[in-house]
């Protein structure tokens, strides 16, 4: 086997937590999208850009203020600290907790532009049916934004898999716990270990390549069937 | 006529000439470890010599990635004396310009009074949350700490409690936050004016580990290059080497 054990753990790893962070933010960016698609509150513009901050920010700003804020001083820390959990930062969940912020626009964007295409039609339908708003986003919204969700999840799993500059800054580089694939690699650059750098470089590279490739396939099968 | 011309255009011609000779600028990698007393250092330099240092701080490892592909720095200036040393071997040094520019003093820290010891004998009780170490794959202070905690016999003990920082900066970071209470970083990280500037430290003695030696040299594009040459015999002057004892580093 030409990969380490520990490149190994660290690929690992970073399934683990972009499995965990895709799932977690199907079901908060769901509502957040949903809203930001349907509602003409004026609150929805700062909202749409508080959403899309991660897209423009640089991973460094976004690491630092995590760092402070979920640090032992920082209102998150406080928070996790009263309810007896601990600090977070250098903890798996942490970086689940980095990740949801950092990869929220690639859930919500998707959906939010599905939501929208969908128009009022089909709602107003469902409503003189005799459905309830509930009934009517489960049976009608979710069927129909299939593609949107397909989309949304790949898109966060994939960023997540990207992750590097925010776990560089809150990871402390634990083996199995924070150090995930573009950490090791980044050591392996580091260490002046470039075989072993461009064996996980070159994995990566084929991982998002398929990745983006089966999403773009999907997309235009379905377009020409739709 | 024509030869008071041609003398003119010959002077200006010389002038021309002489300008890149006279003030040369170079561009120096410069480990991250080594920020503040290389700013210094290089004020300093500029003044007396006219030439120009443009520095770029970093991790070394980097920089030797970028070296071997062609950036454009004349002089290096590593956080240890392995990666000139394969630059020399890489051929991509003026061989015979390599020396010790100085030498890491470890530092046992925490931002807290009181909390470490000056012998760190509190290591040994482990009453503590997450000990910060600057990765010791890369970093030449954190094998050193790993050195330090083998010889007490300390190392199976303490290092469930690790956390590493990807090179000395983000270890001081991690501890600075409040993050982790303590860890191993650079004296020149926590010094300031000949003291500790603040919280608790534990200066560990150099016989505890191998000597943290930083060396830098003149890469093969800086071999013509005045400003390069002119910086790194600055670099060994009584001058320079009191800036760089004044931020804790020996040599």
């Amino acid at each position: 086997m030409f990969l380490e054990q520990s490149d190994l753990q660290a690929i690992w790893l970073t399934l683990r937590l972009a499995t965990v962070v895709t799932a977690i933010l199907l079901v908060l960016g769901t509502p957040v999208a949903w809203w930001l698609a349907r509602s003409r509150s004026w609150f929805k513009g700062p909202i749409g850009a508080v959403v899309a901050l991660p897209l423009v920010l640089p991973p460094s700003v976004l690491g630092f203020y995590l760092l402070l804020a979920m640090g032992p001083n920082g209102p998150v820390g406080w928070l996790t600290q009263t309810l007896g959990v601990g600090n977070l930062p250098f903890t798996f969940w942490g970086l689940v907790l980095a990740s949801v912020f950092y990869s929220f626009p690639f859930m919500v964007q998707p959906l939010q532009n599905a939501f929208e295409t969908i128009g009022d039609r089909p709602l107003e339908v469902a409503a003189t049916l005799g459905a309830s708003r509930l009934d009517a986003f489960f049976t009608v919204v979710l069927p129909l934004s299939r593609r949107g969700f397909m989309t949304a999840s790949i898109l966060t799993f994939a960023h997540t898999v990207g992750e590097f500059g925010v776990v560089l800054m809150i990871g402390g580089n634990i083996p199995g716990v924070t150090r995930v694939a573009s950490v090791q690699i980044y050591d392996h650059v580091e260490a002046l270990e470039y075989g072993s750098a461009h064996n996980m470089a070159a994995i990566m590279l084929v991982f998002s390549f398929l990745v983006l490739l089966a999403l773009y396939a999907w997309r235009t099968d379905k377009g020409k069937r739709d | 006529m024509k030869t008071i011309m041609k003398n003119i255009l010959l002077a200006m011609t010389g002038i021309l000439l002489a300008i890149p000779a006279m003030a040369a600028e170079v561009n120096v990698a410069v480990a991250a470890n080594f920020t503040a007393p290389m700013k210094q250092v290089a004020a300093e330099f500029e003044k007396e010599t006219g030439h120009k240092a443009v520095l770029s701080f970093g991790a070394s490892g980097k920089f030797y990635a970028q070296i071997r592909n062609g950036a454009p720095f004349q002089l290096f200036l590593s956080a240890d004396d392995e990666k000139p040393s394969q630059l020399e071997k890489d051929g991509l040094t003026v061989p015979g310009t390599r020396f010790t520019y100085s030498v890491g003093t470890l530092v046992l820290w925490s931002p807290k009074s009181g909390f470490v010891d000056a012998k760190g004998e509190m290591l040994r009780k482990g009453q503590f949350g997450k000990l910060a170490i600057a990765n010791p794959k890369l970093a030449p202070y954190g094998a050193a700490a790993i050195e330090v905690l083998t010889k007490q016999g300390l190392l199976t003990m303490l290092s469930p409690k690790f956390v590493q920082g990807e090179n000395i900066s983000q270890t001081f970071q991690f501890i600075s936050t409040g993050n982790a209470e303590l860890g191993f970083v650079a004296l020149s990280q926590v010094m300031k004016e000949g003291k500790i500037a603040s919280g608790s430290a534990w200066i560990v003695p150099g016989a505890l580990h191998s000597p943290i030696r930083q060396d830098a040299v003149l890469l093969a594009t800086g071999k013509d290059n005045a400003a390069a040459r002119a910086l790194l015999l600055y670099l060994k002057s009584d001058k320079a080497k009191k800036i760089i004892r004044s931020y804790g580093y020996g040599i």
